[in-house]
């Protein structure tokens, strides 16, 4: 019998070792892996690349893996302002900066996830996120090569989830979770509700249990949510 | 002299929305739009994080944590709202699908060029997804002030911030005129009472021509909800 639960989020990223690359889904709040972060920094491995939209809010869950000193590179396309455990550290020079265009982020993973090199894209071209980049002109515009990315380890979140490790999301939750799941060698699902063998119907299976390898179901830690702005 | 408010820019730029558009309203003035839109129009709106038909904002009984905008405020779906992941929703913005992207300035130079993603002083810099909104909608509007704090023009020959994207500005609202930008030139289309083209064009660096329907613009004092769109 195929069952992929695992008790708790620190077995889950037991195998996480220095120096490796974790691939975070999330943007903002919704779909972020709190509880498999926060796991990995009780852990304490160093020198980690995480590859996420952003760098949290504050000092906290993903904002602690580099105000702790855990985390030796960023590769993201927002770290906002309010990032202050990740500017803290960019400042010092402790932590690298590898700047993408959102929609470049997403297919990079998305190529990693496809087996597939890279691709040309006309986002970027002309500007300093080009530089050292190879271009190319098709069809009289000029297009930007950008490499596929793929993470040691992939942190998601979804709402529901089953023994197969297929998963279901609500609301905004999908956003990176659903390409990144194709992009590890090790995929961790962090649920809110593991249902039993056929509890989510397969109409409603976003992300299919062949690309996940663990699930833990376990509530939210509110003191690792940022706190949304009220109204956009 | 009558120079419009940040509202009061967002409110003329409602006016040239329609049933049917779809919309990705940037950061800083142009989110206010949604604010101005017809109600009797069926517009869609696009947040890039996954999610096209997004509401108005919701009551504080109603919030939902998994339903985020992009600028990571709560907010709620729209009828006909759709929800998806990051592949679609930068499938939707580079792939030309949305009708129109609303995006906010620092420069905007004579051939189309512009710059808004590296703010002069911002410690980390974060680019999220406007390369990508740049280069791919059909019709990229600039909400701006016509000059800066200092009074210097924002509308020039050259950036001097880094760019967001080449060539791909095809209108200007400022609070004293909107502008097109054509392979002519830079088109004066409306200035603001107490403003005349000799006035509007000592505030630009290009050279301005003058529509033949050029006209002064008509824009209330007061918006129905209340708000200044005048600056006083």
């Amino acid at each position: 019998m195929i069952d992929k639960e695992v008790d708790s989020c620190d077995r889950a990223v037991e195998g996480v070792f220095e120096g490796a690359s974790i691939m975070l889904g999330g943007f903002g709040n919704a779909g972020m892996p709190g509880q498999l972060i926060d796991a990995l920094r009780r852990k304490g491995v160093k020198n980690l690349t995480i590859i996420s939209n952003g760098a949290g809010t504050g000092p906290f869950a993903l904002g602690a893996l580099f105000a702790e000193g855990l985390a030796s590179k960023l590769i993201a396309s927002y770290p906002a302002p309010t990032a202050v455990g990740f500017r803290d550290r960019y400042l010092k020079g402790e932590v690298e900066l590898e700047l993408v265009p959102q929609g470049s982020l997403v297919e990079r993973i998305r190529c990693g996830g496809n087996g597939l090199g890279g691709f040309y894209t006309p986002t970027g071209a002309g500007t300093e996120l080009a530089h050292g980049k190879e271009t190319r002109s098709m069809n009289g515009r000029e297009y930007v090569l950008e490499l596929a990315l793929r993470a040691d380890f992939v942190f998601l979140k979804a709402h529901l989830g089953d023994r197969f490790g297929n998963l279901s999301y609500r609301g905004t939750m999908r956003n990176f979770n659903m390409v990144m799941a194709s992009a590890g060698d090790v995929v961790i699902a962090e649920v809110d509700q593991l249902v039993p063998a056929g509890g989510i119907k397969p109409d409603d299976v976003h992300t299919p249990g062949i690309f996940v390898d663990q699930v833990i179901e376990i509530a939210r830690l509110p003191k690792l949510l940022e706190l949304p702005k009220e109204g956009s | 002299m009558t120079n419009l408010s940040r509202d009061g820019i967002a409110w003329r730029i409602a006016r040239d929305l329609h049933e049917g558009n779809y919309v990705n309203l940037g950061v800083g003035i142009p989110v206010l739009v949604s604010n101005y839109l017809d109600p009797d129009q069926e517009i869609f709106l696009h947040s890039e994080n996954g999610i096209l038909g997004v509401g108005p904002k919701p009551e504080k009984d109603q919030l939902d944590l998994d339903l985020i905008s992009a600028g990571k405020g709560f907010c709620t779906l729209a009828l006909g709202a759709s929800l998806f992941d990051q592949q679609i929703s930068f499938t939707m913005m580079r792939g030309g699908h949305l009708t129109h992207a609303i995006l906010g300035a620092l420069e905007v130079a004579e051939n189309g060029d512009f710059a808004n993603w590296k703010v002069p002083g911002e410690a980390v810099p974060g680019v999220g997804g406007a390369m990508d909104l740049a280069i791919g909608s059909p019709n990229i509007y600039v909400a701006m002030t016509h000059v800066s704090n200092k009074g210097k023009p924002k509308i020039v020959h050259r950036c001097s911030a880094p760019l967001t994207a080449r060539s791909c500005v095809k209108r200007i609202y400022s609070d004293i005129a909107v502008m097109d930008l054509t392979p002519q030139g830079l088109i004066l289309k409306e200035y603001m009472p107490g403003f005349d083209p000799i006035k509007v064009q000592s505030m630009t660096e290009v050279k301005l021509l003058v529509s033949e329907h050029c006209h002064e613009m008509l824009v209330p004092p007061i918006a129905s909800n209340g708000v200044k769109l005048y600056q006083s």
